[in-house]
């Protein structure tokens, strides 16, 4: 009998995870099919936005009665944020509504593909980590721009594989490898998934989890595609961990080559 | 007096707290985070606080995002 393995775990920011799914929790139908679909996703921490509360009808329901941070790692995002000082903003306004201090960072510098204005990420990054947060800031598929937020200290990188809500899946492999290869923190690959198999992809390239939002929110069937990426993500990692078999160009027979039948 | 609350213009009673705004419009039991004037007050400190004229209120929580 073998020992029984070590469970496959991570860790981020001082705590331990499992679910290697980090999802959204935006473009559902209502709070009700949010809860289900995170559950069926098995994910352990979800994103958030921070916004204004709608001071005319403030409604009686609240996202976090839904999903409640003793069961889920809450991860506020800066979407939307244009600029240093807003990201900083919402960061600080984040930490104190009270789910702690994991903060995924965004500043955007371009309406069309929300890619990130880089040199503006780094240097909110800086300040945020001066203020004690924990980072995991958004960034273009750029290994210098990794190697910077590592280097002022961020919990992680989560570099995007294709433009936010594209569903185009990893669109540039060799980018995505040479990062893996230079990062010593984890490495998140967030936005641009379209379905399992774009999941599975980037789970066997060995990246430390995957984070998406409309790949599941956006399918026909929320829930059903929930459990499709939960899938995928787990058949990645086995994958990455089991080690693959090379590329080659010629065959390899598969059944003995001797005693055939004459 | 006059306050801006989330980019709305509001009469509020002279002496209110931040503590006595945020349970008027009915937010005193949410996971709200709040900023007068661009600086982040804890909560804390709510009750304490007194509003003055022109000032800039900003009251925000969690929505779904990505």
């Amino acid at each position: 009998m073998s020992q029984p393995s070590a469970p496959d775990t991570y860790s981020l920011a001082g705590k331990t995870y499992r679910s290697r799914l980090i999802v959204g929790t935006g473009k559902y139908a209502d709070f009700s099919e949010t809860k289900r679909a995170i559950e069926a996703s098995g994910a352990e921490i979800v994103t958030v936005a921070v916004r204004r509360v709608n001071i005319t009808d403030p409604g009686r329901e609240n996202l976090l009665d839904y999903l409640t941070p003793d069961r889920y790692t809450i991860l506020p995002n800066t979407a939307g944020c244009t600029t240093i000082e807003d990201a900083l903003r919402t960061c600080r306004l984040a930490r104190e509504a009270g789910v702690g201090k994991l903060v995924k960072l965004e500043v955007i510098g371009d309406d069309a593909t929300l890619f990130p204005d880089v040199p503006a990420t780094i240097d909110a990054a800086r300040q945020l980590v001066k203020e004690g947060f924990d980072v995991l800031p958004y960034v273009t598929d750029d290994v210098v721009a990794c190697l910077r937020l590592e280097d002022v200290g961020c919990a992680a990188v989560m570099p995007l594989a294709a433009p936010i809500g594209s569903g185009l899946g990893i669109r540039n492999r060799y980018n995505l490898r040479i990062i893996l290869e230079r990062m010593s923190i984890p490495v998140i690959v967030d936005a641009g998934v379209g379905t399992a198999s774009d999941a599975a992809v980037v789970m066997e390239m060995g990246c430390t989890a995957v984070l998406m939002n409309t790949a599941i929110a956006g399918a026909n069937e929320p829930l059903r595609m929930a459990r499709a990426m939960k899938l995928g993500v787990e058949a990645g990692r086995e994958a990455y961990l089991a080690g693959r078999i090379p590329k080659k160009l010629y065959a390899t027979a598969s059944s003995p080559l001797s005693d055939l039948i004459d | 007096m006059r306050v801006q609350i989330n980019g709305e213009e509001r009469d509020i009673d002279a002496g209110a707290t931040l503590a006595s705004l945020v349970a008027e419009l009915g937010l005193g039991e949410r996971r709200i985070a709040v900023e007068l004037n661009h600086g982040v007050v804890r909560r804390d400190r709510w009750p304490a606080v007194e509003l003055r004229d022109h000032d800039l209120v900003e009251i925000v929580q969690f929505v779904g995002g990505g």
